[in-house]
């Protein structure tokens, strides 16, 4: 899915096909002497792909307003970081094609927020490329299919104690800057938001067979 | 018998004679010109070295390096980042130096550049030139003929020039299109056909053959350097009292299948002829569509000539024998013309 309208570019189950075509928008921003931003993400399984190397060269090649943020959360489908690649520091990776990179908690949604603002004001000042390295875990399988058995339960818990939503929570209250109640009315709402779009969505009609071939061209 | 191989439909007195690769130059020159979200990327294609085949020499110095951008080796990623340019607007021109190289941006154009707009209206006005076929002596790397694999995939519109004319009319057409298309040139016919090209804007709709010559003992239907060779064919059989119609393809993506149709039914005897692969290749479609569609006409097999089943040979007697010419043509119209 993607809407040109919302700046929204729909991407293909291929993710690292995402860097270069997000690059292609920063590029074009560029081109236009637009104070426009382009960001993209890719797991760790995607900094593997050839696409995020090319990627990241040009992006500092070119000096490109453009963001990547890594979302390393220690599984590509069923294998783990240490067995995709030597080099597992993946803002490294991103490093050594001359593009500025940082590592942070992926977990801490303050944190991860203020690296983001961060990286988007230097591209748009025209400084270049960045890359984030937001480490976290991938909580359920690869896809509704996947169980994820292959996830080694104590890590799972692990990570368990350490849910974003929990933490940053914890420190709104902490802070004085929410009460649990009002944490409880925000779940109960998006869920209940959630429900409506999917019911929605189930009562929408099947698409009609007599367009199948319209919309394959420009 | 024509000594510009029939392309009579171009009026000399509105045309000069240039080469197809200047007429392939011209047109990008033109299409900048006349629309600044035209621009130009690919390796080596900037500055003043302006390509490996020269066809992008000057644009740089004229146009400034923002529109002519080089690019390091990295076609699957430059490939895709002229997606992003044309979803935002652009109209990108990718240069991929030769067609054998296009096998590394497959994902981006198969996967992301072609399926965009079917999946979310995301349209991609790009074109990616793709310098192709052989016969030169250029070997495995620098002789291919890959458009099959793009006119096999949903989302692409594929081109193939044959002629100066076409090649500038074409290539402005695809570049005002609205999604992406393949234009393959032909390298041997880059510096060795020099015709009619009319001056200034030069649009060739996409989606349209043309007849180059009427004869009603068969047709040979091709595209590319083959058109040359089956007109060559037909001067030869000509002399022998056999008359044939040439039908050139220009458009492999959408095909022209009333003008291919009408051609199969007028003569009854049709050859295919390309110089990519025969197997699965696109005349193996245009023959199944006229057995499907003109089968009553037909008073004899459709015949296909195209490359052996093999990797493009360097050796020069090896190649020779790999790819179809204007001999092996004749040859075959000769047979079926006797059917």
């Amino acid at each position: 899915m993607g809407d040109l309208s919302r700046g929204i570019i729909g991407f293909i189950s291929h993710l690292p096909q995402s860097l270069p075509t997000t690059l292609g928008a920063a590029m074009a921003f560029r081109h236009r002497r637009e104070p426009r931003v382009a960001l993209t993400f890719v797991g760790d399984g995607g900094t593997t792909s050839g696409a995020f190397h090319e990627t990241l060269n040009m992006a500092a090649l070119y000096e490109a307003p453009f963001v990547v943020v890594i979302e390393n959360n220690q599984y590509a489908y069923s294998t783990p970081l240490h067995q995709q690649t030597a080099v597992t520091d993946l803002a490294a990776k991103a490093r050594s094609h001359g593009v500025r990179s940082t590592t942070v908690d992926g977990n801490d949604i303050e944190i991860v927020h203020a690296a983001t603002v961060e990286a988007i004001e230097h591209a748009r000042a025209g400084e270049g490329p960045s890359a984030i390295e937001a480490v976290t875990m991938r909580m359920l399988g690869h896809a509704i299919h996947d169980g994820a058995e292959y996830v080694p339960p104590e890590l799972l818990a692990e990570w368990e104690r350490r849910d974003p939503l929990l933490l940053f929570g914890r420190r709104l209250i902490e802070r004085g800057e929410a009460t649990p109640a009002e944490l409880d009315q925000v779940d109960q709402d998006s869920r209940e938001r959630a429900l409506q779009a999917i019911a929605a969505a189930e009562a929408a009609p099947w698409p009609n067979p007599a367009g199948l071939t319209s919309g394959v061209y420009a | 018998v024509s000594e510009n191989f029939g392309f009579t439909e171009v009026q000399r007195s509105t045309g000069r004679e240039i080469t197809y690769l200047e007429a392939i130059a011209e047109a990008i020159a033109e299409e900048m010109e006349r629309d600044d979200r035209v621009l130009v990327l690919g390796e080596d294609v900037g500055g003043d070295f302006g390509g490996a085949f020269k066809v992008t020499k000057g644009l740089a110095g004229r146009f400034g390096d923002d529109r002519v951008l080089n690019t390091p080796i990295a076609e699957l990623s430059f490939t895709g980042m002229a997606t992003g340019m044309a979803l935002m607007g652009l109209r990108p021109i990718i240069e991929m130096q030769f067609a054998d190289f296009i096998s590394t941006a497959f994902d981006s154009i198969v996967q992301f550049a072609a399926t965009a707009h079917y999946r979310w209206g995301g349209a991609v006005p790009w074109v990616v030139r793709a310098p192709s076929d052989g016969g030169i002596r250029s070997g495995p790397f620098h002789s291919q003929n890959p458009e099959a694999w793009f006119v096999h995939t949903p989302g692409l519109k594929v081109v193939a020039p044959a002629s100066p004319a076409d090649a500038k009319g074409l290539l402005t057409a695809a570049i005002r299109d609205n999604n992406p298309v393949i234009y393959f040139e032909s390298k041997p016919l880059y510096r060795s056909l020099r015709e009619p090209v009319p001056v200034g804007e030069h649009v060739v709709p996409l989606g349209s053959a043309a007849v180059r010559r009427r004869g009603d003992d068969l047709t040979i239907i091709a595209y590319g350097t083959m058109v040359r060779e089956a007109l060559t064919a037909t001067e030869r059989l000509s002399a022998d009292g056999i008359e044939a119609t040439v039908v050139d393809l220009r458009t492999l993506k959408p095909l022209d299948t009333e003008t291919i149709l009408e051609a199969a039914a007028s003569t009854g005897k049709v050859i295919v002829c390309h110089a990519a692969n025969r197997l699965s290749g696109v005349g193996a479609e245009v023959a199944a569509l006229i057995a499907e569609e003109a089968f009553e006409s037909l008073d004899g097999p459709v015949v296909r000539l195209g490359g052996v089943d093999v990797p493009v040979p360097f050796s020069p007697p090896l190649e020779d024998a790999y790819r179809p010419d204007a001999t092996k043509i004749e040859a075959a119209a000769r047979t079926l013309a006797a059917y």
